[in-house]
């Protein structure tokens, strides 16, 4: 990802001209189609169509800052990696990783009981760059050694019975990523030699990163900002300010 | 040996009583291999990481690093926080180096808002970040004489990276968790008089890497017992996601500082990028010992160009970031940290996928481990460089 | 026997002998420990060291830490062999002691003058490889069983050296007596001035070296100390020792440490002769004489072992038997040709 003359989304000296031209905020979907189209990412989106990663088997690709997000099919997750190592030279793995877009059940609202406990987030399932399918997606990120660029692929998994090829006859790095996203989401990586707990005791029952699994600490005891209502020495009866300005 | 294959004397054939008398011992010899437990508390394991090896006499046949000791769960916890509190979990990733894990983050946050940090603060933030790097290789270049035997070499290291540890500690406030970072800046400016002391701290550091580099790499035993000890091709070890010093010790020249989407200031810094041929431990001793000086020099380029200004841009009281999705990914001293924050426009993040150097760089011990001796797995294990919290996250 | 013209009969004497040597082993071990290992140990690494305990530059530290011992709690693992396990530590204990029964100290102070002084004292002190089995192996714990077979090994391959190392001191001095080899030291000459003696350093300096490294192998010290790894096996083969037990592995390593550098400095320094003093004098100055130069002696010791980072088993055999054993040999060969033709 070398800066080049033309691609003015260089962050070093503009602090408003950030990403490919297009102005950002307003929209709800702050990544942005390449107005500016980025010459790197073009050469990589060539390669890639060049070395047979093409037609439906991408869904859509993005620039996004400097990074190229490819979104593939699922049954074209590990043809895609390979594309990626041998046509870009993408020798190198950085994560494999996985997404749960639903939004986090929470109850009551941050309105309804002044639970600052953890920031509101919004309750429609939206998804980011590269758009989504479903809810849960697999995401890797590769880089290239030589040609100093990277390439974020993403593919999407079905709800019910999510599962996807793996990366480890590609890159033996993917080992430990993929048990670790198996064992935080639960997704079954087909062709993985042995997929099996990596943090979590073997007997661990549930994914922890989904969204539908609660933060247990939080569970098991109240968020202590929230029953901090002890009166000051002196006052008799001030109701102490929980944070609701984070800075 | 296994009962069932020693025979009687009387019912060996006769040739066989020529060698009587080495003949029950040399009937196949059935050995068992040893199951040993290197960890989880070891004083060579950096922490809490557990390998469980299977030896063959001295020989490692297979090693399976059991990992997770001190998982804390910051990828779940990040999702109930707000991004300045986030700082004060991401700190505590690598805490040899606390505030170069701040970095990537405040740069992926201040991108997706969309702010700039102004000079000043991004050089302060440049110093720092080196000053943590220079005060992790200290104790580096000087635990791992420790691995390999010699108890003197780590305490000299622990001496010299006080100093360091003294200027963090008079800018930040806090010698190991600084969280010195805000979006859009510090949290404070330099206190008076820090810069003079910080040149001078520079000179003990390169008196420092010189003493490291003739007390201990130039010990004819050190030599011996890292020489040609767990060598990694540079295709396996990118393979694997190895990072760092560890893949320049293997030859590859790559460094996000200068190969990478700029970030800080190294743009505008005059540094080399040093590689190794040989990709073994003392390569990766003498990689990260020549980084430690580049470093000191990237501190003095940094005092001298210091410009003057705010050290913070003007931000919203209560930050709220846009919806979005980046990926940033700074050179750490551990390797490449990386953050990919997808924000959904609330005050905290909706994902944080922390991407930690020794997490891929222990990935690689099953592979590595075969085949050694135990001596030379203790040595691997220290020339790798990792950090338990880095792994678990 | 005779002593400052006084009059003793031998079982005092035995008496007497018996509680010196008890004595002077724990105490120097004592010393040893506290200045090379608490003090120099510290100053090299730009530490103080204890400063507290006894007021002086903390010098209680160590008796402290022996009562501190003493008084803990004796734990031993369950499935231990509970005799070998208890027994481990006092056979180390015992091949120190018992080197220290020809080693001497004036021209009348040595326990039990043998003419086979150096024989006996060089297969004495390899009865520290069982102990170390023992402890290992009774220890029912992987880490102190490899510690053990390193040491076994290490142990075993390191005795020629310090045998060849020997018999060169011992060809120069025409016999095996310790006294003996004291008083050809004392009573030489060098190039035919004789007002210094002729301490066997000058001629038996390749011997004196390979002394010095086979005694740091024999003492599982650093550059050898693989038995002992601390950064891998955290103790080796006295990981599962605590207390009393631990004490002896402690007394046993510092007090043969102390042994060893008073061999070499009876076998290459001249021991307890100093140049002009003889007689009576010699009973009174030697001890403090033999004291002062094994310390200079262990003062090398111990300096090479806070430098060096230690050496791997296979590096270790190797070092022994390939470099090692070769030297000695050929300072014995030179040794037999210099005798015969000077």
């Amino acid at each position: 990802m070398a800066p080049d003359p033309q691609d003015d989304a260089t962050v070093t000296d503009e602090s408003t001209a950030v990403d490919d031209g297009a102005p950002a905020e307003a929209t709800e979907d702050a990544v942005d189609s390449a107005s500016a189209p980025n010459p790197v990412h073009e050469e990589m989106a060539a390669l890639l169509q060049a070395g047979g990663l093409g037609g439906d088997s991408v869904a859509r690709s993005e620039s996004v800052f400097d990074d190229y997000v490819v979104r593939v099919a699922n049954r074209a997750w590990r043809h895609a990696g390979e594309i990626a190592r041998d046509a870009l030279e993408c020798d190198y793995l950085s994560f494999i990783a996985g997404i749960d877009w639903a939004p986090a059940p929470k109850e009551g609202g941050e309105e309804a009981s002044g639970d600052t406990s953890q920031p509101a987030q919004p309750t429609e399932m939206t998804f980011g760059a590269a758009g989504s399918a479903g809810r849960f997606q697999v995401f890797a990120h590769v880089q290239s050694t030589r040609r100093h660029w990277g390439l974020t692929l993403k593919t999407d998994l079905d709800e019910s019975a999510p599962t996807v090829e793996s990366w480890v006859p590609l890159y033996p790095g993917a080992d430990w990523h993929e048990r670790e996203c198996w064992e935080m989401f639960g997704f079954v990586f087909e062709g993985h030699p042995s997929l099996r707990h990596l943090y979590l005791p073997a007997d661990f029952e549930g994914h922890p990163l989904r969204k539908d699994f609660p933060l247990l600490a939080r569970v098991v005891k109240p968020w202590p900002g929230l029953v901090d209502v002890e009166a000051m020495p002196g006052e008799p009866e001030a109701a102490a300010d929980t944070e609701t300005a984070q800075a | 040996m296994s009962t069932e294959r020693m025979v009687a004397t009387d019912q060996l054939a006769p040739e066989a009583l020529h060698h009587l008398a080495d003949a029950q011992i040399n009937v196949e010899l059935d050995t068992g291999d040893m199951i040993l437990n290197l960890g989880p508390q070891h004083p060579a394991t950096h922490g809490t990481l557990r390998l469980v090896v299977r030896l063959d006499g001295e020989r490692v046949v297979s090693a399976d690093p059991v990992i997770g000791y001190m998982h804390r769960g910051y990828e779940k916890l990040t999702e109930f926080r707000t991004y300045p509190q986030v700082t004060t979990l991401i700190n505590r990733i690598d805490w040899l180096s606390s505030f170069a894990n701040e970095v990537p983050f405040m740069d992926a946050a201040e991108k997706l808002m969309d702010i700039e940090a102004p000079p000043r603060a991004k050089y302060i933030r440049t110093i720092l970040t080196e000053l943590s790097r220079i005060a992790t290789f200290l104790l580096f270049l000087g635990e791992m004489g420790l691995q390999v035997g010699a108890l003197t070499p780590a305490f000299y290291g622990f001496r010299d990276r006080e100093h360091v540890l003294n200027l963090i500690e008079a800018v930040t406030g806090g010698r190991f968790h600084p969280n010195f970072n805000r979006i859009g800046g510090l949290k404070d400016d330099l206190p008076w008089g820090w810069v003079a002391e910080c040149r001078s701290v520079m000179d003990i550091v390169f008196e420092a890497c010189d003493t490291f580099e003739k007390l201990v790499a130039g010990n004819e035993i050190f030599e011996a017992r890292t020489r040609g000890i767990g060598i990694i091709p540079a295709d396996v070890g990118s393979s694997y996601g190895m990072s760092g010093a560890n893949l320049r010790a293997s030859g590859v020249d790559w460094d996000l500082r200068r190969d990478g989407p700029p970030y800080l200031v190294y743009p505008e810094l005059d540094f080399e990028v040093h590689t190794h041929p040989d990709a073994d431990s003392f390569a990766r001793y003498i990689v990260r010992l020549e980084e430690t000086r580049e470093s000191a020099r990237m501190v003095l380029q940094c005092l001298d160009a210091l410009p003057s200004g705010p050290v913070m841009a003007k931000v919203p009281r209560i930050i709220k970031v846009p919806e979005g999705e980046v990926w940033v990914e700074t050179e750490n001293p551990l390797g490449q940290m990386g953050y990919y924050v997808i924000s959904k426009g609330a005050t905290g993040p909706f994902r944080v996928k922390i991407r930690s150097a020794s997490f891929s760089n222990v990935s690689i011990l099953p592979w590595l481990l075969r085949g050694v001796f135990v001596p030379d797995v203790i040595t691997i294990l220290g020339s790798l460089y990792f950090i338990l919290g880095d792994i678990d996250r | 026997m005779e002593l400052l013209a006084l009059d003793i009969g031998w079982g005092t004497t035995l008496a007497i002998k018996t509680i010196v040597v008890l004595i002077i082993i724990p105490t120097g071990a004592l010393i040893l420990g506290y200045v090379f290992l608490l003090k120099m140990m510290s100053h090299m690494q730009s530490r103080l060291g204890p400063m507290d305990p006894g007021g002086f530059h903390g010098w209680y530290q160590l008796v402290g830490d022996g009562l501190k011992f003493i008084q803990k709690e004796d734990v031993m693992p369950a499935q231990a062999d509970r005799r070998v396990f208890a027994m481990a530590p006092a056979v180390v204990v015992l091949s120190t002691f018992l080197i220290f029964a020809v080693i001497p100290m004036g021209p009348d102070l040595v326990v039990k003058d043998l003419d086979v002084g150096v024989f006996y004292a060089l297969a004495v002190s390899s009865l520290s490889v069982i102990g170390v089995l023992m402890a290992g192996w009774a220890s029912a714990n992987k880490f102190a069983l490899l510690g053990a077979l390193r040491a076994a090994a290490q142990l075993i391959a390191y005795e020629l050296p310090l045998l060849l190392a020997v018999v060169g001191v011992v060809v120069q001095a025409g016999t095996l007596n310790l006294q003996g080899i004291v008083t050809a030291q004392q009573d030489g000459s060098i190039f035919g001035f004789s007002g210094l003696g002729e301490p066997f350093i000058l001629t038996q300096f390749i011997g004196f070296a390979l002394f010095l490294v086979a005694a740091q192998a024999e003492l599982t010290q650093t550059p050898f100390d693989m038995p002992v790894a601390e950064s891998e096996l955290v103790s080796g083969f006295m990981v599962e020792y605590t207390g009393f037990r631990f004490l002896f592995f402690f007394i046993g390593e510092f007090g043969t440490a102390f042994a060893f550098a008073a061999l070499a400095a009876t076998l290459f320094l001249g021991g307890w002769a100093i140049p002009g003093v003889e007689g009576d004098w010699a009973n009174i100055l030697g001890p403090f004489v033999l004291f002062a130069k094994l310390m200079a002696v262990a003062f090398l010791m111990f300096w090479v072992r806070f430098t060096y980072p230690r050496l791997r088993e296979d590096q270790l055999q190797s070092l022994a038997w390939k470099v090692l054993i070769p030297l000695g040999l050929l300072n014995l060969v030179l040794t037999g040709v210099f005798k015969v033709a000077f």
